[in-house]
């Protein structure tokens, strides 16, 4: 059963235990691996992953947080394959980024996003698990007085095998720690491992199967308040006025609070309390121009950049305007994708004590470092003077690595000093504060020549860009990288799986007052559908099959090729349809660092309801360090980006977001869910995320599906404003 | 970190609206002291103390509060403490069984089921008052009776559970 402190994961709590044994590595400021170290638990050590405890117990300091995807039980694998330890005895802590941040950054990066968690991550945490195997070992042989090569150490135990003496590793931790940690450190061949690539069961399930597990939601504090936060409901806006004495007496109410410029707060015994005041607090406010745009005012600037003279270059080869405008034929279609909202189950919260001295923050985040960040500017304290407490989250795909929500809660618990406030957003507010999936459209044109093959490809993308926003300095002389993700020339992250003679991929930014983010699967959704449905286009177009047509492009490409093909033949491509299916549909991916592929069948009524009856998916993520985990995600995959497909739309009026609830922002169900077969492929040599691919194939591949069935080429999601009756 | 304490005082005669509402909970009797339009989900997490079951919406459309209420399952944050009487049996995910071991939760934890689990309480309730109506439950009944939303995408694995809980049900 896995512990977790997550209430009091303070360093005492962190290194209780006399002798334990601490081994860590040292990250150099770029994340480079620098020089292992051990100390005594009981001396200010750096950077310390794995704790030997006297009864055996094995502790992975995590830095990454656990989302559901599976990163507690992955990283336990990476130490217990170089650690040589009893697997039943693993238990992880979250190390707080004020824990790290004292000790130089000694954990690195807390970020879990892009798909990450594992792969930017496996290198220290195996290493930390060699080096504190190899001191154990060394303990016990320095005990016995033999050489260590004499030693070998197993679930935990350490032999002598020429006398077949043993030691438990808590017997030696103490002795470890006083050792030198070795360097370098050397890991096992791939080929040794026992634990890696192992379908080890989650450690984290039993909780969420009796509602044990403590959500941020859920936490308790002796003498906590609840706060229930209001925003101007338009982005950029301001609270012109409240009349706090309409609610001041309303039974439980504690305080009636402004909130910055632009929200204000109830705080109350409860959160219904809390809830149902704020609902009744008359306020006044000012959305400023902002209150004056709408999703057609938006619509119609990201159509005018549609053939702007100007644009940010991601990909270019050959001429391709060259070639379109001398080639025999052309196709060309034009695609859009909306806003849409993270959405996750547990709405936004935080629960922060503070005083002029002090703020801790209790909160599920998938950034530790930036939340410390984050608390610190809005509590107004040296970041040495906070904290960020850690709980896992009710989901995040992405909403949870900007901290708006957290700064708001500490601004409010600013002003009852002293006193645990929860601050949670209602489902409404998490709805209309989102930071949402960018909207785009795209512009596609393809030059063909006398006998249909594509001559030249221009790839116009329009609309917002995430870092413009999110991080500003990130842009390169204006232009946003992170837009062209599918679509670079080349790269081991994210690079498209196609040559073409002519090629201009280019992005004319038009942002907007509606604030974006990275959301599960970031740009590729959008890049994917334009990019994988105009190429079926373009097969339909020139009578070619769409999965020829997509090889003959793929000469340079064979990993991307591996896994189209591999769901080609597992779902029978260009053999007979079963019972009930009318078409299928093909699309390929690379992001993350993964290779992924989707193909699809589904069938449209006459009343043009949609049913998806079958998807295969395909993964390359080169090493596989839980397939069980790699399935879930690929099936959690097509649910988040099958709802999407299906019914993600926010719509913008009068500045504001006007879908409030899961009534007006559905998602898919179970009934709508189709059966998923997943082929976890792995060719080795390289570390891809998983988290995300298969998002991005999700939908090209239903829609190429539909357009099958129906002759229908949907070039606007979602499906729910859409007509799936033939023509 | 400061150790928490009261800011402030509770205000007499703020206590209008609030009544003593008696619920039976987990076979427990226990005693509310709330508003009586507060919905059940809230009396149960703030009152009550028990927060297996979760606020997802609030208006009924998620599914993450399902409780059972005299064995059928309801949606707590669109029921009314004053709605709730204190001969029907409320349970929560921490009374469906003494020991976490009802079926669906052992083929939850045999399946991996959950992801972040938030949703999974609700999940696990509603699934287990398909059970408890349907023995033997067809692909059908499950797309009907399971309509809680997941986010993580949990669908495929939640309704393997259930064919799994009822297969370890009648085998063990």
């Amino acid at each position: 059963m896995n512990k977790i402190d997550r209430i009091r994961p303070s360093r005492r709590s962190l290194l209780k235990g006399a002798g334990a044994l601490v081994v860590g590595f040292h990250l150099a400021p770029k994340g480079a691996l620098a020089q292992a170290a051990a100390t005594p638990a009981q001396t200010p050590e750096i950077n310390a992953w794995v704790v030997v405890h006297p009864d055996d117990r094995i502790v992975l300091r995590m830095a990454r947080s656990e989302m559901g995807q599976g990163t507690r039980t992955g990283l336990c694998q990476m130490i217990a394959e170089e650690l040589h330890c009893d697997w039943s005895r693993i238990e992880t802590e979250y190390v707080t980024p004020g824990q790290s941040l004292a000790r130089n950054r000694a954990w690195g990066n807390f970020l879990t996003a892009g798909s990450q968690g594992i792969r930017q991550s496996q290198d220290y945490v195996r290493r930390g698990g060699a080096a504190a195997r190899i001191m154990l070992i060394e303990a016990a042989a320095s005990q016995w007085g033999v050489p260590a090569a004499e030693c070998s150490a197993r679930d935990s135990v350490v032999t002598h095998a020429p006398t077949g003496r043993t030691l438990r590793y808590g017997q030696l931790a103490a002795a470890a720690a006083r050792l030198t940690p070795p360097n370098p450190v050397p890991l096992k061949d791939p080929r040794e491992w026992t634990v890696i690539g192992q379908s080890k069961p989650r450690l984290d399930t039993a909780a969420k199967t009796t509602g044990a597990l403590v959500y941020g939601a859920d936490l308790k504090m002796p003498g906590m308040l609840v706060a229930v936060p209001r925003r101007c409901p338009v982005f950029g806006g301001r609270v012109k006025s409240f009349d706090a004495a309409a609610v001041r007496n309303r039974p439980g109410v504690r305080h009636v609070l402004a909130v910055g410029e632009n929200a204000v707060a109830v705080v109350a015994d409860t959160f219904w309390q809390a809830k149902t005041a704020l609902d009744a607090l008359p306020v006044e406010w000012d959305g400023g121009e902002n209150a004056r745009v709408s999703s057609a005012t938006i619509d119609a600037r990201l159509t005018e950049g549609l053939d702007a003279a100007e644009a940010f270059v991601g990909n270019s080869q050959g001429d391709a305007r060259a070639a379109i405008a001398g080639a025999a034929r052309k196709v060309e279609a034009v695609y859009s994708y909306p806003f849409q909202n993270h959405a996750p189950m547990e709405p936004m919260n935080a629960t922060v004590v503070w005083t002029p001295q002090r703020c801790d923050v209790w909160c599920p985040t998938q950034n530790g470092e930036a939340a410390l960040v984050a608390a610190s500017q809005a509590a107004g304290l040296p970041q040495q003077q906070c904290d960020i407490h850690r709980m896992d989250l009710g989901g995040g795909f992405g909403r949870r690595t900007t901290h708006d929500w957290l700064a708001d809660a500490v601004l409010i618990a600013r002003q009852v000093p002293g006193v645990p406030i929860k601050t949670m957003w209602t489902r409404e507010e998490d709805m209309v504060q989102g930071r949402y999936h960018p909207v785009t459209k795209c512009k596609l044109t393809a030059g063909l020549d006398a006998n249909g093959e594509v001559t030249g490809l221009h790839m116009r993308i329009s609309g917002q860009s995430i870092l413009s926003f999110v991080f500003p300095n990130a842009l390169q002389n204006g232009r946003d990288p992170v837009q062209f993700q599918g679509l670079n020339a080349s790269g081991a992250e994210s690079a498209i799986g196609y040559t073409f003679p002519n090629l201009l991929i280019d992005h004319a930014m038009r942002n907007t007052h509606v604030p974006p983010h990275f959301w599960r699967g970031v740009n590729h959704n959008q890049n994917a559908i334009y990019l994988e449905c105009f190429l079926d286009e373009v097969a339909h177009a020139t009578n070619q099959d769409p999965l020829a047509l997509r090889r003959k492009l793929m000469a340079n490409h064979p990993k991307h090729r591996a896994v189209l093909d591999a769901v080609a033949e597992r779902i029978g491509w260009g053999g007979p349809l079963p019972a009930g299916v009318q078409g299928r549909g093909i699309a390929q991916q690379m992001g993350f660092g993964s290779y992924v592929a989707a193909a699809a069948e589904v069938s449209v009524s006459p009343r043009g309801e949609l049913t998806i009856h079958r998807i295969v998916a395909a993964t390359d993520c080169g090493v596989a360090v839980n397939p069980k985990q790699i399935e879930m995600q690929v099936e959690g995959s097509f649910v988040y980006g099958l709802s999407a497909l299906l019914y993600g739309e926010c719509t913008v009026k009068d500045g504001a977001i006007e879908q409030t609830n899961f009534d007006t922002y559905n998602v898919l169900r179970l009934a709508e869910m189709p059966k998923v077969e997943t082929i976890v492929m792995p060719s080795g040599g390289f570390w891809g995320g998983v988290g995300e691919p298969t998002i991005m194939v999700a939908a090209p591949a239903v829609l190429n599906a539909i357009f099958a069935a129906t002759g229908k080429r949907i070039r606007s999601v979602p499906l729910k404003d859409q007509d799936l009756r033939r023509a | 970190m400061v150790p928490p304490s009261r800011g402030e005082q509770r205000v007499s005669g703020r206590e209008h609206a609030i009544a003593m509402t008696r619920l039976n909970v987990n076979g427990r009797l226990v005693e509310v002291n709330a508003d009586p339009d507060t919905p059940l989900l809230w009396a149960i997490r703030d009152h009550v103390g028990l927060t297996g079951t979760k606020y997802g919406c609030g208006i009924a459309a998620c599914g993450a509060c399902t409780v059972h209420i005299d064995g059928q399952p309801i949606r707590s944050c669109a029921t009314l403490l004053s709605a709730v009487s204190e001969t029907q049996k409320i349970v929560t995910i921490e009374g469906l069984s003494p020991d976490g071991n009802h079926p669906i939760q052992r083929a939850w934890r045999e399946l991996d089921v959950p992801q972040c689990g938030f949703c999974q309480s609700g999940m696990i309730m509603a699934a287990a008052a398909l059970l408890a109506e349907k023995p033997q439950p067809t692909d059908a009944d499950i797309d009907e009776a399971m309509t809680n939303i997941c986010r993580c995408g949990t669908y495929n694995r939640v309704r393997a559970g259930i064919h799994a809980a009822v297969r370890g049900r009648t085998s063990g």
